[in-house]
């Protein structure tokens, strides 16, 4: 099962695209409240999305970015029917992808 | 001459206790739809179960991109699981309920005449799960939330269908329900009525007050601000305690009671949970 739940509209001038991604976003400084222990850091350092192949944005995250991240963004020159490809990488190594089309 | 006069006074008391009766529910409830209808004269019956989205178009618009990916869709797939999976004993809740579980939260809660209680839809999965050996769900929110939100999705769309039987247990129960509604308590000495029927549509601080009519047809709920989906006696606790009054416990008859008249005054609206309030 994905990670990233991906919409992308296509409008007149602009392409609106969102995605809702789950992952804990673990700041590092939250502590365990049985053990007394800061729970390990553990959230997404880099968004990448492409539009038919060609990256259109780059986002480097950190621990200030909240659980459950949502993005939202537009973007020109895609046509529906094209295909946006979300991925992100997290601060353990581990990423996850998905793809829409734009509808 | 005497006699006579036993009889006079006899009858006439009769007929001047009979309109001293209280209404009837069903009486409670035209009132009830008659007061949101002129309050909210441009809100069509059935739009009533979006509450504050009703009424509101700024908060509306910002709740239908929340819809886009609804938070609650988790919670569906993990109560559906839950749901299915069976019980050490292998039985599995379907067998507990009508239809197999699918699509009857409309008739939650009901009133068992059997028992003497009011019976409500998380009381019904625990119920099964203890008949079943198993240990108990906690009541507020997680597991049983979960399962919650799977059957009230199956039930969506369907009309909320809470029958009060003129049985005078159970009409006690509804009257203990709607005494707790319109009673002031706490610190800030407000009622349930004062913020969802009276203020209905206005402010407090930042937030708009919902119509209390329609209330309980998206239940269970994702609230931005638990981060989380709860149950409506989660939120009958939260409300207790805003108005700085000790809340009684979920599931407790009070909050049996309270949910019982409150599910009541939303009879034939259609279900919609679970749902996602801020």
């Amino acid at each position: 099962m994905s990670t990233i739940k991906i919409r992308a509209k296509a409008g007149d001038k602009v392409t609106k695209v969102s995605a809702l991604i789950e992952h804990p976003m673990e700041t590092g400084m939250r502590k365990n409240k049985k053990t007394g222990k800061k729970i390990p850091a553990h959230f997404i350092q880099e968004v990448v999305c492409e539009l038919n192949g060609t990256v259109v944005l780059t986002a480097l995250w950190g621990p200030a970015v909240s659980k459950r991240p949502f993005l939202q963004f537009k973007i020109e020159g895609a046509k529906k029917g094209d295909t946006i490809k979300l991925s992100w990488v997290d601060n353990k190594g581990e990423k996850d992808s998905a793809e829409a089309k734009i509808a | 001459m005497k006699k006579l006069l036993t009889i006079a006074t006899t009858l006439g008391l009769m007929f001047s206790g009979s309109f001293a009766v209280q209404a009837s529910p069903q009486q409670d409830l035209k009132e009830f739809r008659s007061y949101f209808a002129k309050r909210f004269p441009d809100v069509p019956f059935q739009e009533f179960v979006n509450g504050v989205y009703a009424i509101d178009k700024a908060s509306r618009a910002q709740w239908e991109s929340i819809e886009e990916f609804p938070p609650y869709e988790l919670s569906i797939d993990k109560g559906k699981k839950l749901f299915e999976t069976p019980f050490a004993n292998g039985k599995t809740y379907a067998s507990c309920f009508r239809n197999g579980g699918i699509g009857i939260k409309q008739d939650y809660p009901y009133f068992d005449t059997k028992t003497g209680k009011v019976v409500t839809l998380e009381g019904a999965i625990n119920a099964c799960r203890v008949k079943n050996g198993e240990k108990p769900l906690g009541w507020k929110k997680g597991k049983i939330a979960d399962i919650s939100a799977y059957m009230a999705y199956t039930s969506r769309g369907n009309k909320v269908n809470v029958k009060v039987p003129s049985d005078p247990a159970a009409l006690a129960a509804y009257e203990r329900g709607k005494n707790h509604f319109y009673a002031k308590r706490g610190q800030l000495n407000m009622s349930c009525a004062d913020c969802h029927q009276w203020n209905a549509g206005n402010r407090i601080r930042a937030d708009l007050l919902s119509p209390a009519l329609g209330h309980t047809t998206h239940f269970p709920v994702y609230r931005s601000k638990w981060g989380a989906l709860g149950t409506i006696h989660r939120r009958y606790g939260g409300c207790n305690k805003q108005v700085r009054f000790k809340p009684f416990k979920a599931q407790s008859d009070e909050y049996k009671a309270l949910e019982y008249f409150h599910t009541y005054m939303s009879n034939g609206l259609e279900m919609n949970g679970p749902g996602a309030r801020k």
